[in-house]
């Protein structure tokens, strides 16, 4: 959230003289969007260092199914698809199709969201809560930190649709935040698939 | 309603801490009635707290650090005198419980409060001008960094007077840190108060990185960026990949605390280990944050000073990244005896020592630049020649703690903090110093003075070694740190003799506060006064401006054709380039880093004491803020050229007024 609400006039100043000059927005969001991979990387090296520490508790086999994950999975997956298409619709300076394709990009991570928030709690009111092993505090610590971006990124996409609707427009600066969100977006989905693969399959094979 | 908090948790029965509060609340009262009484809230808020402005932002990270300073000085001689009374059947005058609070609250507030805040301030003022930009890449988001960090000092002070700080050490190593043990409010001040100003740290990371990367003047390539802002770019680095894992730790550590998960706990699979690792990950990559600036206000003074410019510039800047890369591969050293095995420990230590090649480099290049030059004894380069001494010797110890079979023997004794009180004091406080006096007439148009400046410097390198030395001959003769009392009558006159160091030390910060004083009233006198903008006959970008600069710095930026261009135009009496001077476009000041400042504050503070209404409240103004900050639209203006030809002809005015004076 910080990181759209956080424009350089001064990259424009040469607009003046006619000179062409990158803003550094989107730069920044890259640097940003790196230190975000780092403290992922921290959390799954906490989680590789304890995943067989399940103190008599159940293990990944036990609790994960995967059939629910993969339909999280689809759904995240597509709906970078969609906000792919969002950003297509953004470049065409189509305004309803963008708020349009947003829209769909919004309900799928909500539903993403929910699975998960369904996931966890079946697991708490089980007695696998996060206080039951280092495993399972591992776990809900580096699901729940995806699902904590994701959130954000929710709230973000709402904020840019109620801007793009008022004078913001798809203004240069509304393009450079659409850009924004869309690394953020793809990124999380990235981190998803590392999840996948290490968390579940890893845990249930 | 109010969590944890009640009136208990206000310490009346400790009077150090009532008297402690009663000096802070007259002082703070008096501060508060003067700017009252002569009606400067408007200014204040209007040109300083809200200002995005770097080089104001500057003079309010170092304004922080010497503060705190203060706060951690009085910590470290309030240890002292503990130790230099503690023996045999005295119990000293600082129970165990607050002794250990004492030591916990120095090494947070120095590390994070007093020497990340000053380089913060320093990389604040310099970095833009040595490259030729206007601001930095997000103005916003330096002022927010900078109101992140003042959060964390604030809270970290708060647990003076309400409630108490951890007692488990600077980096609170559970299970010592977990609830088990500290059940208190002590280690939640720290994580938050921590964890705010790193949020803060990190972004000042990527704000600078991005501005090195892109906002370079015309024709300044790399290998013509000064040194100082090449050290600035390895710390960013540095900070980037280094603060994302103290953040996980914390935050892993607050899981624990809050939420009764396992991670560092003794039961259910928990892994003590783990945190050490962790911890390690960002804290050897900080040390190096710290000192690289360090190193490069050296090379600046150096240079300025010798008159000749940096001996082997291109072997500066490899040695600087080789070190910024070999921080990341050396964690270990910092828990040899852990048992990691000795194939683990000899890797780490063999990289530990690799390190002493590059910095023994940069000792030489500093060496040969002096050698031949035109010394000018300044006050700065008085420090940087008791750097040289006194980093070397740390460095030496630092290479014998390397190796882990010595390290067996010296883990945890007072041959490690003195160890490593020589190389921060010797290398990172002497260089800030340094740094503090070669651009203090930069940002304020008047140089410090010289005599009480070179005053402290003695009382500081002489303090020093009385302080510490003694420190590595007890580390030998086998005591540990963080001791409270003691009976070996071999110890007690050493600790005497430590004792007297801090309090030549502490005439050292004497002559620091007189030598403000003493420069602020003089600010007027012709030799003071820097008219020219360039006191030192300097040679990168910042001191082609006026001091102080404008708020947009170059009324034209420069176009810059290799190293030192400044000072080989200056060489070859080049007029400054007749370029037409156009509106400039720049960021208003605006007040939300204030408010989500505020809301961190209450946030962290309602996080420490459990009452949640508060912290959820204070979330959600958090978030309002940025949302209503990222709707603004009116964030920035254009300078007129009328008031830059203006800024302008005064400048010429006042270098004519110089030369005449010559």
């Amino acid at each position: 959230m910080a990181h759209e609400a956080t424009m350089s006039p001064l990259a424009h100043a040469d607009d003046h003289h006619g000179e062409h000059h990158e803003t550094p927005n989107v730069f920044g969001f890259w640097l940003y969007l790196m230190t975000d991979c780092i403290l992922f990387g921290s959390i799954f090296a906490a989680f590789a260092v304890l995943r067989n520490q399940f103190a008599g508790g159940p293990s990944g086999k036990e609790l994960f199914d995967l059939t629910n994950v993969g339909i999280e999975t689809a759904i995240l997956l597509f709906s970078s698809i969609t906000y792919g298409f969002a950003s297509l619709n953004a470049m065409a300076k189509n305004k309803t199709m963008v708020l349009l394709w947003l829209a769909v990009t919004f309900v799928l991570g909500a539903s993403f969201v929910g699975l998960e928030l369904n996931e966890f709690s079946s697991m708490i009111a089980e007695g696998n809560g996060p206080d039951r092993s280092a495993f399972l505090s591992a776990f809900f610590t580096l699901v729940g930190t995806h699902g904590l971006h994701v959130t954000c990124g929710l709230i973000w996409m709402v904020v840019l649709m109620v801007q793009m609707m008022g004078p913001q427009d798809l203004s240069e600066r509304m393009m450079n935040k659409l850009t924004c969100l869309s690394l953020f977006w793809h990124f999380l989905d990235i981190v998803w698939i590392c999840v996948f693969s290490f968390v579940y399959l890893a845990g249930v094979m | 309603m109010l969590g944890k908090l009640s009136f208990s948790a206000i310490p009346l029965d400790v009077p150090i801490l009532v008297g402690t509060f009663l000096g802070v609340a007259v002082i703070g009262l008096a501060v508060l009635g003067a700017v009252t009484y002569y009606g400067k809230w408007g200014y204040l808020w209007r040109e300083w707290l809200t200002t995005v402005d770097h080089k104001r932002l500057a003079v309010m990270y170092v304004i922080l650090a010497i503060v705190m300073l203060f706060r951690g000085f009085a910590d470290a001689i309030m240890m002292r005198t503990q130790l230099a009374l503690a023996y045999k059947g005295n119990p000293g005058y600082l129970p165990p419980h607050h002794y250990d609070q004492i030591f916990s609250a120095h090494g947070t507030i120095m590390i994070f409060f007093m020497a990340m805040a000053f380089m913060t301030g320093l990389l604040n003022l310099v970095v833009p001008l040595q490259i030729g930009a206007r601001d930095v890449a997000f103005p916003f988001l330096n002022s927010l960094s900078f109101y992140m960090t003042l959060v964390g000092a604030l809270l970290i002070n708060i647990s003076l007077f309400i409630g108490e700080f951890a007692q488990c050490g600077w980096l609170v190593y559970p299970p010592l840190s977990e609830m088990q043990f500290s059940p208190g409010v002590g280690v939640d001040y720290y994580i938050w108060a921590v964890q705010i100003s790193g949020v803060g740290t990190l972004l000042t990371g990527v704000n600078f990185f991005t501005t090195i990367v892109k906002m370079r003047a015309p024709g300044m390539g790399w290998m013509q960026m000064p040194v100082f802002t090449w050290t600035a770019f390895c710390t960013t680095v540095l900070i980037m990949v280094s603060f994302p894992v103290l953040t996980v730790t914390l935050a892993l550590l607050s899981l624990d605390r809050y939420l009764g998960m396992h991670f560092f706990t003794n039961d259910a699979g928990g892994n003590v280990m783990l945190y050490l690792s962790m911890i390690w990950t960002w804290g050897h990559p900080e040390v190096y944050i710290l000192v690289i600036p360090a190193f490069g206000v050296f090379s600046e003074v150096t240079a300025t000073f010798s008159q000749k410019p940096l001996f082997g510039y291109k072997t500066m800047v490899y040695a600087t990244c080789s070190i910024m890369v070999l921080s990341f591969v050396v964690w270990v050293h910092h828990f040899f005896t852990m048992g990691a095995g000795a194939n683990v420990n000899t890797f780490f230590g063999i990289m530990t020592m690799i390190i002493a090649v590059p910095t023994g480099v940069k000792i030489y290049n500093w060496l040969f630049t002096m050698y031949k030059g035109r010394v000018e004894f300044t006050a700065p380069m008085y420090w940087t020649i008791g750097f040289m001494i006194t980093f070397s010797i740390g460095g030496m110890t630092g290479v014998m703690m390397a190796m882990p079979a010595a390290d067996w023997i010296l883990h945890n004794s007072l041959f490690l903090i003195a160890h490593f009180h020589n190389v921060i004091i010797g290398g990172v406080y002497f260089g800030y110093i340094a740094g503090m006096g070669f651009w203090f007439p930069k940002a304020f148009g008047f140089k410090l003075n010289e005599a009480w400046g070179k005053r402290a410097f003695w009382c500081w390198f002489i303090g020093f070694y009385l302080a510490f030395v003694p420190l590595y001959i007890l580390g030998l003769e086998g005591m540990t740190r963080r001791m409270n009392h003691y009976d070996n009558p071999d110890w007690y006159p050493w600790m005497l003799v430590a004792e007297a160091g801090a309090i030549v030390i502490a005439c050292g910060i004497a002559c620091q506060l007189t030598q403000l004083y003493v420069s602020i009233r003089d600010r007027n006198l012709p030799e003071n006064l820097d008219l020219t903008g360039d006191p030192w006959n300097g040679r990168t970008l910042e001191w082609a401006i006026s001091s102080p600069p404008p708020a947009y710095n170059f009324a034209v930026i420069p176009d810059i054709h290799g190293l030192d261009t400044f000072h080989t135009e200056k060489q070859l009496g080049l007029k400054a380039h007749g370029k037409p001077l156009a509106p400039i476009h720049m960021p208003k000041n605006t007040s939300a880093g204030v408010f989500i400042g505020l809301f961190a504050f209450l946030f962290g503070f309602a996080s420490i004491w459990y009452i949640w209404w508060l912290a959820a409240i204070s979330l959600i103004g958090i978030v309002a803020t940025m949302i209503l900050r990222s709707a603004n639209r009116d964030v920035d203006y254009y300078v007129p050229v009328s008031e830059i030809e203006h800024n302008e002809e005064v400048y010429s005015r006042r270098i004519a007024a110089a030369q005449a004076a010559e």
